[in-house]
């Protein structure tokens, strides 16, 4: 006899806000702390200049409590529910929303979602929606992942359908050559989170996963650990630098995520993370 | 150190000719505000020969769709945006007079080629630097596209701005001379 433990949305209501707007004041601590410490890597000038006034923004949005960046970007929320949990209090996916607008109201964000991509008549507003994934797990717990998505990188992200042949060199070129591409539109240093494998959304959504992942863990698989490091000394060669205006630390990190595919294909998906790359979880 | 360029008596030409890609600046005036949906509206109008809510004749615009203001703040976090989105509106917003634009990113192609033709200057200040950049704007207000929200058009008043001349009048790219620079792949 399984016991089923019920949780109000109301709950996931109130985390979702208060986790948007902790996302967009404080930029999580392992991202900073890889960006002092790029301070100390950087050899051109600029770039230095460039890293320590990130540093500073980041310490004055935290301490006066402001957005970041103005782009507090598109909502991501990952829930993973446990398999025992009842929700009460009416529809789960309506609170996720109602916290993304209730945070972004409280936060002083920026109401950034076109309400039709192809008619672009008004701002949505108010009517503020985001991208949920919800999947479900075992246990009668809720994790709830945050993610404040900025465009700049968003926009620069890129996903192709790779051929078996192609290999882990395919793989390295496509990612270094999506980062080269992007120079200094994707506001670097940056994130690049990589998903290979699965189906064509499915290494989306990895990729996702992976910009998401803390800069301080590396993939557990020593073969694919060398080839983040690998990745990470290509793309800082590419002498794009801070802002693109030159210099050694174009990434902060290379997270690796893969899944088993179709016999006949290898997908490759690169999303980029900017320097601001913003997330905040928490478990209900 | 940064040099200044002061506008608040009208853009100077010998300023802004006097400017080379690479140069650190501190910008001190009153901007126009650009995003995708307000610079399409003036780009349409301008095509149409439709009257504009305010010229742009001798005018400098920033990039920029600001978070609304706290109680007591002249402006939310204000960093700028990605210029390369905006460049099919580039030139028509440059052959009305616009004197420069101040986005992040970079420029290739004809929409750099649109700022040497018209002897105009491309600036890039710092992405994702909203929070201290919001501090070096004294004023702020809505002067068109009221419905756009954060993309509708206003004017700033920037106080020491802090940006890099990207694209100078004689054509210079600093973000492909830096890149060229400092690869070693």
């Amino acid at each position: 006899m399984v016991s089923v433990r019920e949780i109000d949305v109301a709950l996931v209501r109130e985390t979702v806000a208060r986790l948007l707007v902790e996302s967009n004041y404080n930029i999580p601590g392992d991202v900073l702390g890889a960006l002092r410490a790029a301070v100390a890597a950087e050899e051109s000038p600029l770039g230095r200049r460039t890293l320590e006034q990130l540093v500073r923004n980041y310490e004055v949005a935290a301490a006066e409590r402001l957005p970041v960046c103005q782009d507090s970007g598109m909502t991501v929320v990952f829930l993973d529910v446990g398999q025992d949990v009842h929700w009460v209090g009416g529809s789960l996916r309506e609170a996720v929303v109602e916290g993304i607008r209730e945070g972004t109201r409280q936060g002083y964000l920026r109401w950034s979602i076109a309400g039709d991509p192809t008619r672009r008549l008004r701002m949505a507003g108010e009517e503020s929606p985001g991208i949920v994934h919800i999947d479900i797990v075992p246990g009668d717990r809720v994790q709830m992942k945050v993610a404040s998505k900025g465009f700049g990188a968003e926009n620069m992200s890129a996903l192709r359908m790779l051929a078996p042949a192609d290999g882990v060199n395919g793989i390295a070129e496509f990612v270094v050559h999506t980062v080269d591409r992007a120079g200094a539109n994707a506001c670097p240093p940056l994130v690049v989170g990589v998903g290979v494998g699965g189906t064509f959304e499915g290494a989306a959504l990895l990729a996702k996963k992976a910009v998401l992942r803390p800069l301080d863990e590396r993939h557990p698989r020593p073969d694919l650990q060398a080839l983040e490091a690998e990745l990470l000394g290509r793309i800082n060669a590419l002498g794009i630098g801070p802002q693109g205006l030159g210099g050694r630390v174009t990434a902060l990190a290379v997270n690796i995520e893969v899944l088993p595919t179709h016999i006949a294909g290898l997908p490759v998906a690169v999303n980029l993370g900017c320097h601001s790359t913003r997330r905040a979880e928490a478990e209900l | 150190m940064a040099m200044s360029l002061d506008w608040r008596l009208g853009v100077p030409e010998s300023g802004i000719a006097g400017l080379h890609a690479g140069d650190a600046v501190e910008l001190t005036g009153p901007v126009l505000t650009l995003r995708d949906a307000s610079a399409a509206r003036i780009a349409h109008a301008l095509e149409a020969g439709e009257p504009l809510p305010v010229s742009l004749e001798g005018r400098i615009m920033y990039a920029v769709g600001p978070s609304p203001a706290k109680p007591g703040q002249i402006i939310g976090s204000a960093g700028p945006t990605t210029t390369a989105r905006l460049s099919r509106y580039l030139p028509t917003l440059l052959s009305a007079g616009v004197r420069a634009i101040i986005g992040k990113g970079e420029l290739h192609g004809p929409g750099a080629a649109a700022f040497t033709e018209s002897g105009a200057v491309y600036f890039a200040a710092i992405g994702g630097l909203g929070a201290l950049l919001s501090k070096q704007i004294t004023a702020a207000s809505v002067v068109a596209y009221p419905d756009l929200g954060p993309e509708a058009l206003f004017e700033l008043h920037l106080d020491a701005f802090p940006a890099i001349v990207i694209v100078d009048r004689a054509g210079h790219n600093f973000h492909e001379s830096a890149r060229a620079r400092w690869r070693r792949i």
